[in-house]
């Protein structure tokens, strides 16, 4: 069957469209998350607040949103994105010069959490979420 | 891939005690290993894994970076200067390579 070249340029950009999402929509499993958590506290329970997230309400574009953290008295700072592919996104560790507190970019699939879980001085863990809207998502390039 | 230009802003010189920020960036496109080239086939993953600042040899910040990242990763923190010294950066790449930087601070 012979393609007129107005097929072979509606097939082109439907295959264009197909490449520009994202590839794997699907976001983390809340077991995903709890499992990222759980590793980085060897399970102990977290509590709520003493750790601040600094983002956007809304960012326009998901492939680069800045954000901040920061916890009194921490000596690391996991922070994940609960509705990325894969939730983790960095750890900051902190020494005993450093402020414990840091400011990145990050990309963001869609709208969805910002989970901080900081790892303080005496062992115990806090935790906070934070909700950003994204509207162009920025995973699949 | 242009070889990964890293750039840092600090104050060239602080009083003893006082708290700086370190602005740090890097030139890399931190592939997530979630595209797709035209094939269909995955472009692998290939990021700044890890940034570790030291001062006077030791540890003062460190992070462990994920392909959540964006490209030309920016991180900042801040320290707290005890004496003069020599701020030491290094990115290490998947592929091992290690991108450093160095910059000293004065006592004011």
């Amino acid at each position: 069957m012979t393609f007129t070249r107005r097929d072979t340029l509606v097939m082109g950009a439907g295959a264009a469209a197909l490449m520009a999402l994202p590839l794997s929509a699907s976001a983390a499993t809340d077991e995903a998350v709890a499992a990222a958590i759980a590793a980085f506290t060897g399970g102990a329970a977290t509590a709520a607040g003493g750790v601040d997230i600094g983002a956007p309400e809304i960012a326009e574009n998901g492939n680069t949103v800045p954000i901040d953290v920061s916890a009194d008295g921490a000596a690391s700072i996991l922070v994940l994105a609960a509705g990325n592919p894969n939730p983790g996104v960095a750890t900051f560790h902190f020494g005993a010069l450093a402020v414990p507190a840091a400011a990145t970019r990050i990309r963001l699939a869609g709208t969805q959490d910002i989970i901080a879980v900081a790892k303080m001085a005496d062992g115990s863990f806090r935790e906070a979420r934070r909700t950003v809207k994204v509207t162009i998502g920025g995973c699949g390039g | 891939m242009a070889a990964p230009k890293p750039r840092v802003k600090v104050p060239n010189s602080a009083k003893v005690g006082e708290v700086i920020e370190v602005k740090t960036l890097i030139s890399h496109p931190m592939e997530s290993g979630q595209r797709k080239d035209k094939s269909g086939a995955i472009i692998p993953r290939k990021i700044i894994n890890k940034f570790v600042a030291t001062y006077g040899g030791e540890e003062v910040f460190s992070v462990d970076v994920g392909p959540a990242v964006s490209a030309n990763p920016y991180i900042q923190f801040s320290m707290k200067v005890p004496a003069a010294g020599d701020l030491h950066f290094a990115w290490t790449d998947d592929d091992g390579s290690v991108y450093e930087m160095t910059k000293s601070i004065a006592i004011a």
